[in-house]
Formats: structure tokens, C-alpha cells, sequence
């Protein structure tokens, strides 16, 4: 029994990993409550639990994405040792501590890879923050490329260049505009 | 190097990051790093950054299918969130309310405001016999008795400026106004302004500034108001838009503003309702909300943080609908007002920002960012 648990966690972590829809549903709906109960019953809303569990989720995500999840601990235990750390973090930021500490979920260490979720936290604001400084039509070229994987040629169509190479030439400059934003920011 | 041989350099880059070289150009590209330093260094540099911008377009891919799940889950119910949320919000309030308690114990004065806050609101409105109430908030039951009932605007601005100068003004009602330009250009409703020989507005830190009425449309319940203190700086560039788009039915909707008397900013949210306001009127939409009174003038946002129009009233005899202003009344105004006040260097720059910064963030992350935006309208 406890093989075949195991077996679905880890068919759900491949689905995780590659953004399928299914997958991350059914982790949303075994892992959620229990992560709301944990949120709300210290001092939270249901938004923050909403952002506290969102926020594990992409921890999840990431770990599952890096290829170098074994699989030590159940899903379940993971988002829950996640979960409880971010919403620590947060209650002491806020300094909204609760005195006493109702919880009941096993643990298990998680504190590096929180480290190295923090560090690709802060990258993606930063990153957030440089397209959203780049103005247009540069931020939209650059989406349509590399997002949304346009061609060259339909770009040039969409946006009214006379052929694709004026675009590339475009795309080019922006993606340098956006670089230097970037890392003028970058480890500072 | 020449900005041709980068372009092809950089794509030449890229192709080798994804790996869609050939093995021979890959070895070739591979000799031609060891040989250029220059060049390697760019592999790295450019490695690092196409990382991060396929990890910022993942994860805002994974977060927007995220917050699709939640809302589809939470509506079958396979999820406890609407459920819980009455409960949470009972546990907040909770909270919210122990420590709003505390610090009424400790002002004195405050029992006596809180006082007249109560008399007040079961004190029957008399004087306002519409069905639809405007939501502007009364401070206080001191009514300035010099008060000109039918004061011009153009009477209100010359003596703005002898008075505004003068320290000690009791502002005795308000609402909510917020930022349409970030040099200091404020948007309320005109009946909250409406008879005012004072004005001043306060940020959520609560740090006042004076400000002047620059345009009223009574008919369409808006005005502008522009800080003119010079204690204000600019603001940084705002980051909602304001969208000239109708709305959907049911669509979710938010709103930030001053309805306490406390001053303490409050986050509240419903959905769309109608697409015409109260009778049918074209110009506003009809929104479920708890709205109070002191909400007049807060800004009404969607989701993609874009900020589609203007609360003004509530109706009576229902609970929980109100009514708001569509953004697309801004944009006419603010025609209008350019052609008027030509001199107005201020309002001759304004043009409303597009392009909400915020859309892919949460609610919270959101409002964070909103809130410095939405100020208090004081009159008196």
C-alpha cells in the first residue's frame, strides 16, 4: 500500500514539474486545507493562507523542476514544513507573532531549500520589476519572443516592422536595455 | 564589434543555451570561446540571464495556473476556501479588533468620537431622500455654521488660498480620493467635495497635505483635486491602469479606501453585478461590496490590478450593492479639464497610466503596492 503512495506522489511531482494542469490540481486539493487550517489557526486569513500555500507550491515546483528531488518525505509533509516556515517569516516581518503555536504536522528540514527558494524570489522581482521598467513596445517585443515564442515574421507583422530582420535588429536592442536594468540591480 | 555581429553573436548564444546547435556548430562555437575571452564571458553572463527569464516566465505560467485551480476548486467546493473564509475573516476581525480595543482604552478621547460616531449612524439622514446614499463619511457632528451653502468652486479656489494657510482647520466630513497622476493629482467624487471651503487629503501613513478642487462634475458625481503642499513629492509611477474596457459580469473586484474613523486604510472585495447602474444609468456599473460611508471615491480594481472606475453610493434598501463611476468617464474628463485649464502645467502632462505594473501579482502583493496611492479626503 505504502509503495503505491509513493509511486502517485512521484507521478504527480513529474506532472508538477512539467506545468500539467491535472497534476498540480490534485496537489492542491489533498494538500490545501490542510495548510489553510495551519494559516488560520495562527493568526491568519484565508488569503494569507491562499499566499502561504501558493507560495509552497512554487517551492514544490521548483524542487520537483531541479530533477534532484528524492523523494525522502511525502508531499504532504514537505508543503507543511514549507508552509510553516513562510508563514513564520511573514508573521515576524509583520511583528504579528502568535504566543502560542497551534500545530500538529510532522516536519522535516527544509531550510535550504527555502535559502535558495528566497535568492530565486528576489531574482524573479527583480526581473518583474526591469520588464515592467522597460516601457513599450519593448516589454511586448520581448514577451511575444521569448514567452510566447513567436516567430521573427509574426512579430514583425504584429507590430508593424517592415520585415523581420528590422524586429530582430528591435529585439535585440531591447533585450540589452533590459540586461542593463537588470544586473544594475543584480546581487547589489 | 559591430551591433551587427552582436545580434547574431547573442542568437548564436541562445541557440547554444537551448541546445539546438548542430553538433559541429556547437564544437566550432565551443573552440570560439576558449579562443575569445570576451566572448566567454558573454556565454555566462547571458547564460545567467536567459535562466532567469525562462524561470520569471515559468513561474508566472505555474502562479496564473495556480490561482486558476484555487477558484475553480473553491467554487466545487473540493476546497474549504469560501467555507473557511467566513470563519478567517471572523479570526481577523478578531485580531484586528483586540488591538483596535487596546488603543481605544488608552485614548480617552476617543470614547467621546466613538461616541458621536454612534449617534450619528442611527441618527435618521434626513436631508438626503434619494434611494441611492452617497457614502462620504461625516467626521464629525460639528457642522461649520459660516458655511455658504451654495459656494462656487471659483469662490472655493480664491479663498483656498488665504485659508489653507491657516493652522488649526476641523475637517468635518470626507470620503476617499485617489492618484491619477503621481506629481499629485487626485480623484474623488464631487459630492464628497460638494460646499467644501477646505480641503486637505492624508496618505494611509496619515501625513496631511493641503489640496484645491481643480475640476467638478456633479452630474457625473467626480472631481479632481490637486496637492498643492509643498511638503507633497512626487510620487514613484503608479501602479495600477486604468482601463477603459467594460467590465464582465461577475468578474471580481476590489477596492481600498477610508470608511473607518479611525483613518485606517480597509481592503475590500465582491464582483461585478451589472453593467448599468442604479436605473439603467450607462455612465457606472452596479458591484455587490460592503461598501460604508467613507468609501466614496476609492478606486475599484480587477484582478490584472487596472482600476475600472470610481465608488460613489450604495442603495439603501439593499445590502451590499453599490455603485461605481466607469474609468472611462476619467478619460473624458480629464479632455474637458486640458482644454479648460490651459496654463496648468500640471494637468496639461497628466495622461492616465495604461498598463497596470501589478497584474501578475497576488492580492496582497497588490494592495501593498496600491496602498500608498489611495488618500483620505478631509472637508470642511
Amino acid at each position: 500500500m505504502k509503495e503505491t503512495i509513493l509511486e502517485q506522489e512521484i507521478l504527480l511531482l513529474k506532472g508538477l514539474a512539467r506545468n500539467d494542469k491535472k497534476s498540480t490540481e490534485e496537489i492542491y486539493k489533498q494538500h490545501y486545507n490542510l495548510i489553510q487550517a495551519l494559516v488560520v489557526n495562527n493568526n491568519g486569513t484565508a488569503d494569507d493562507a491562499r499566499d502561504i500555500f501558493q507560495e509552497a507550491m512554487v517551492v514544490l515546483f521548483e524542487k520537483a523542476r531541479s530533477g534532484t528531488f528524492e523523494l525522502n518525505c511525502q508531499i504532504k509533509t514537505y508543503l507543511y514544513s514549507v508552509a510553516k516556515r513562510l508563514w513564520l517569516k511573514k508573521l515576524q516581518q509583520q511583528s504579528r507573532f502568535t504566543e502560542e503555536w497551534n500545530d500538529s504536522g510532522n516536519l522535516v528540514k527544509v531550510e535550504e531549500d527555502l535559502e535558495v527558494h528566497e535568492q530565486k524570489d528576489q531574482e524573479y522581482d527583480l526581473m518583474h520589476h526591469s520588464i515592467q521598467h522597460l516601457g513599450e513596445p519593448c516589454k511586448s517585443l520581448l514577451e511575444a519572443f521569448y514567452f510566447k515564442k513567436k516567430s521573427m515574421q509574426e512579430i514583425a507583422e504584429n507590430f508593424g516592422y517592415t520585415n523581420a530582420e528590422n524586429a530582430k535588429t528591435q529585439k535585440y536592442k531591447c533585450l540589452m536595455r533590459l540586461k542593463k536594468i537588470f544586473f544594475s540591480q543584480y546581487k547589489k | 564589434m559591430h551591433e551587427h555581429d552582436n545580434i547574431l553573436l547573442t542568437e548564436a548564444v541562445e541557440r547554444y543555451i537551448s541546445g539546438e546547435m548542430t553538433p559541429d556548430e556547437r564544437l566550432h562555437f565551443e573552440n570560439l570561446r576558449k579562443a575569445d575571452s570576451e566572448i566567454d564571458q558573454m556565454v555566462v553572463t547571458h547564460t545567467l540571464f536567459m535562466q532567469r527569464m525562462n524561470r520569471y516566465n515559468e513561474w508566472q505560467k505555474f502562479h496564473a495556473s495556480l490561482n486558476e485551480i484555487h477558484t475553480d476548486l473553491a467554487a466545487q467546493g473540493k476546497i474549504d476556501s469560501p467555507a473557511l473564509k467566513g470563519k478567517a475573516k471572523l479570526a481577523y476581525l478578531y485580531n484586528r479588533y483586540k488591538r483596535v480595543a487596546s488603543i481605544a482604552a488608552s485614548i480617552a478621547g476617543l470614547t467621546a468620537l466613538m461616541v458621536s460616531a454612534i449617534l450619528w449612524s442611527v441618527t435618521p439622514k434626513t436631508h438626503n431622500a434619494q434611494q441611492i446614499e452617497n457614502l462620504s463619511r461625516n467626521l464629525s457632528s460639528l457642522e461649520n455654521k459660516s458655511r455658504k451653502q451654495a459656494e462656487e468652486i471659483n469662490n472655493l479656489k480664491n479663498s483656498q488660498g488665504s485659508d489653507a494657510k491657516t493652522p488649526e482647520i476641523t475637517y468635518s466630513s470626507g470620503g476617499t480620493g485617489f492618484i491619477i497622476d503621481s506629481k499629485g493629482l487626485l480623484v474623488t467624487n464631487a459630492h464628497v467635495i460638494q460646499n467644501a471651503q477646505n480641503i486637505a487629503v492624508a496618505s494611509n501613513t496619515g501625513i496631511e497635505y493641503f489640496a484645491e478642487v481643480v475640476y467638478t462634475d456633479p452630474v457625473r458625481d467626480i472631481a479632481l483635486l490637486k496637492i498643492t503642499d509643498k511638503d507633497f513629492k512626487s510620487l514613484p509611477p503608479i501602479p495600477y491602469g486604468f482601463s477603459r474596457k467594460m467590465a464582465d459580469l461577475a468578474e471580481p473586484v476590489f477596492t481600498l479606501g477610508y470608511p473607518r474613523e479611525d483613518e485606517e486604510i480597509s481592503y475590500n472585495q465582491g464582483y461585478l453585478s451589472a453593467k448599468t447602474g442604479f436605473n439603467g444609468d450607462t455612465l457606472s456599473c452596479q458591484i455587490q461590496i460592503s461598501a460604508n460611508r467613507g468609501n466614496s471615491g476609492s478606486p475599484i480594481l480587477n484582478n490584472e490590478g487596472d482600476v475600472i472606475g470610481v465608488l460613489n453610493g450604495r442603495q439603501k434598501d439593499q445590502e451590499g450593492v453599490a455603485f461605481f463611476i466607469r474609468s472611462k468617464n476619467l478619460y473624458n474628463i480629464l479632455n474637458e479639464v486640458k482644454n479648460k485649464e490651459k496654463n496648468d502645467s500640471v494637468i496639461q502632462n497628466v495622461k492616465l497610466n495604461t498598463k497596470s505594473s501589478i497584474a501578475s501579482l497576488n492580492r496582497t502583493q497588490q494592495t501593498k503596492k496600491i496602498q500608498d496611492y489611495v488618500f483620505v479626503v478631509k472637508v470642511n
